[in-house]
């Protein structure tokens, strides 16, 4: 039956959860008037829009960094849980130290002694992912209108967070080589004469996100002659580095100097769904780290520490990460193999050495974040360029993710893509290349589709 | 009953909310509620387990250009909205507007061109005569579609070229619209009972923005006025737009009438969804909450109509 329309008394509102209270009261200001400056950019996007048909099995996704868990053994795992709740329960399902879990902590010294870290578990502090560290290593070092130093490209969380604290980014460009230390040198000169020391240097050494290339073990040293003559720290991201696939394991810049804040993951390595990373810290920052991670989650949970920590005395994780490592071999080589095959005319790409990631340029005129309606229609996602720039360069850019679709759909991903590239040229060669800004609006937060 | 939602429209996301939404007012109101993400495995669940009714939350793509109501009706599934011939004809925007403009009412001045004829006749040539004919600003966007996904406003006639191609990668047709200056409105059509009838206009206030699809799924971007702040002339004309153009596009049931009241007071119709969002920051929950209606009664009065209808077809 028809319900009368009895209309209650006129609303000025906005829409949010509180739109009703808003209404009564007679408010008319929007919501967003009370939110702080710094989440300007949380904002919906038409770009996560699109994302949203990414997950489809439909589509074939080179847009997530989602590791490839088919090779763990989930029954191993099942009967550790349950050990691990029936022996352990009192304490794995209790609150834990802010600094994280003691025997995990010696344990992460392990793994990191295979890049050359001689480090103490009392320098650790563990996190819920290594995204919370860079996180709080973020919010401890930077105040508002700060100055981060960044690769160009640089990871899209990274730049997340430092958007969230307000910092300014300024991308020292690559080479085929990493990081190019004149380069670097050259921004912080440039910096310095405006009166701006940066806060720190944010880099991925190995098998960078997004571009794939690894820095010169020649150039790690020099990198962090440049950062301490200029008074910067450095903060060094290493989520892929036992993730090589010419069985080489690269010197970590903190093997060089222990100033530096390194950042590590099991998300690559072991599973990205327990969430479990870590900082290794200089004395002098650990104690502030501590407390700010406690101002965020009281603690890591006990749960998931103890579970890698059971897993890591208890099982061969060196093994475990070689499957893995051949496993993103084969797709790699599919993804480098279908590139050469279907790609047109004026692409280019790096060989990455390990990780997860292709960087891919594509011919003059296109803009791959305009064309992705385009490869969603056509059942393909990728992660365009703007993404992994604050400063709206990459538009002729995007990122291939090789990691978790299995190689014959990375085959066909790529085909799709190239039709998807073609169709784009005819419509540029009808109307141009079209100038567009070089600039835009800078990193959107981070989306669960591009870690 | 079931809520058909998600599927693979770039609306995808949107659709889904939608979805979750009107399943949850549903439910509310003691209907037994499924949530169907639309895939290929939807012809064959509907066979083996028909539900009593359908209601579509599906936006764009299939959902909206007819294609899953011809199978619903195929499989003579009840289902709550607009038939599947008259869906393809709201769906696309320049038949939609013709229909509209042919039977007197006001619609935007436009023209709709595939790439194949810029490539054909030279691309400035044609982009010329558009901005001639339509002015500046105008409005570009893809002929289907909707929550303003490829929508953009040209200010100037150096940005048309980049703006054809952002737009051409949604749909391979565009339509250019002369932009209208005026107060942004939507009108709910429902069809709950004997009348067809309008509930009251949702004012869009884009603060100076543009309502685009940040504004649109952002809570709090936009501030809405319901009713709108016009005079009781304007608001009865803007319902007898909406009900016009609902009754002359031949949809059924529900349907949300997006428009612009000019600066000479005329009612400029842009669209007519078939499918309206249903989130919590979509425009016809607010003109049902300001109706003193209800949601979920709404829509479990539709779907006993649908029952009802296909009992008598």
């Amino acid at each position: 039956m028809p319900q009368p329309a009895t209309p209650p008394p006129p609303f000025d509102a906005t829409p949010a959860g509180a739109g009703a209270a808003a209404a009564a009261a007679g408010a008319s200001r929007p919501a967003v008037e009370r939110f702080a400056a710094r989440t300007a950019g949380m904002t919906a996007s038409e770009i996560r829009a699109l994302f949203a048909v990414a997950s489809r099995p439909e589509v074939v996704s080179l847009a997530g960094g989602m590791p490839n868990l088919a090779a763990l053994p989930l029954d191993e795992l099942a009967a550790e849980v349950a050990d691990l709740v029936a022996r352990e329960g009192q304490v794995a399902l209790q609150y834990g130290s802010a600094q994280g879990v003691p025997a995990l902590r010696e344990q992460i010294c392990e793994v990191m002694a295979l890049e050359g870290i001689r480090a103490d578990p009392d320098d650790v502090v563990v996190t819920v992912g290594s995204q919370m560290a860079l996180d709080l290593v973020t919010r401890i070092y930077c105040d508002p209108g700060d100055v981060v130093l960044a690769e160009g490209p640089s990871y899209v969380g990274a730049l997340g967070s430092f958007a969230a604290y307000q910092a300014r980014v300024v991308h020292v460009a690559m080479d085929e080589h990493g990081l190019v230390p004149d380069l670097l040198r050259e921004a912080l000169r440039s910096l310095a004469a405006e009166g701006i020391t940066p806060k720190f240097l944010y880099t991925i050494p190995n098998f960078h996100n997004p571009a794939g290339v690894t820095l010169a073990v020649e150039r790690r040293t020099e990198i962090l002659e440049i950062c301490a003559s200029y008074g910067v720290a450095v903060v060094e991201d290493n989520p892929y580095g036992l993730l090589g696939f010419s069985g080489r394991t690269y010197p970590a810049l903190r093997s060089f100097s222990r100033d530096v804040v390194y950042l590590g993951s099991f998300s690559k390595t072991f599973a990205s769904g327990l969430r479990v990373g870590w900082a290794l810290v200089p004395p002098a920052v650990r104690d502030r780290l501590v407390l700010a991670a406690e101002s965020a989650t009281l603690c890591p949970p006990s749960f998931t520490q103890m579970l890698v920590s059971r897993y890591l005395s208890a099982h061969d994780w060196r093994a475990q990460i070689k499957t893995y490592t051949e496993a993103y071999r084969e797709r790699r080589d599919a993804m480098l193999d279908a590139l050469a095959t279907y790609l047109p005319e004026g692409c280019t790409w790096n060989v990455p050495d390990g990780g997860f990631y292709v960087w891919l340029t594509v011919p003059e005129g296109v803009d791959t974040k305009a064309m992705l309606p385009r490869a969603v229609t056509a059942r393909v996602a990728y992660a365009s360029g703007t993404g992994f720039y604050a400063d709206g360069f990459g538009s002729r850019q995007l990122r291939l993710s090789y990691c978790y679709p299995p190689p014959e759909r990375i085959t066909e991903g790529v085909r799709r893509l190239a039709g998807v590239l073609e169709a784009e040229l005819d419509v540029l060669r009808t109307f141009g290349s079209p100038a567009r800004p070089a600039v835009g609006s800078g990193p959107q937060a981070p989306s669960p589709h591009t870690p | 009953m079931a809520v058909l939602a998600g599927g693979l429209s770039h609306e995808r996301e949107v659709s889904l909310r939608s979805g979750r939404r009107l399943a949850a007012a549903l439910r509310e109101s003691g209907v037994d509620v499924r949530e169907w993400d639309v895939d290929s495995s939807l012809v064959t669940q509907l066979r083996t387990d028909p539900p009593d009714a359908v209601v579509i939350a599906l936006h764009g793509g299939e959902g909206e250009n007819g294609s899953v109501q011809a199978v619903l009706e195929l499989l003579d599934v009840p289902f709550v909205g607009t038939a599947a011939q008259a869906c393809r004809r709201a769906w696309d925007k320049p038949t939609a507007k013709a229909e509209l403009a042919g039977a007197g009412l006001d619609t935007p001045d436009w023209v709709a061109l595939p790439h194949s004829t810029f490539r054909a006749l030279g691309a400035q040539a044609v982009l010329d005569a558009m901005v001639d004919r339509l002015g500046l600003p105008l409005m570009l966007k893809p002929d289907q579609g909707g929550s303003a996904l490829g929508a953009q406003v040209v200010t100037d006639r150096s940005e048309m070229p980049a703006a054809m191609v952002s737009c051409l990668a949604y749909s391979d047709t565009v339509l250019a619209e002369r932009f209208v200056r005026g107060t942004e409105v939507a009108v709910t059509v429902v069809n709950d009972g004997p009348e067809l009838r309008a509930l009251p206009a949702v004012e869009i206030d884009a603060r100076g923005g543009v309502y685009d699809y940040t504004a649109r799924y952002t809570p709090g971007t936009v501030a809405f006025h319901c009713p709108a702040r016009l005079d009781d002339a304007t608001q009865a004309r803007l319902a007898e737009t909406a009900l016009a153009a609902h009754r002359l596009l031949g949809l059924r049931d529900v349907s949300r009438m997006d428009a612009v009241v000019d600066e000479e007071g005329r009612v400029q119709v842009l669209e007519v969804n078939v499918s309206p969002g249903i989130t919590e920051t979509s425009l016809l929950p607010m003109a049902v909450r300001a109706a003193g209606m209800d949601l979920g009664r709404l829509y479990s009065a539709l779907v006993e109509r649908a029952i009802a209808r296909s009992r008598f077809t």
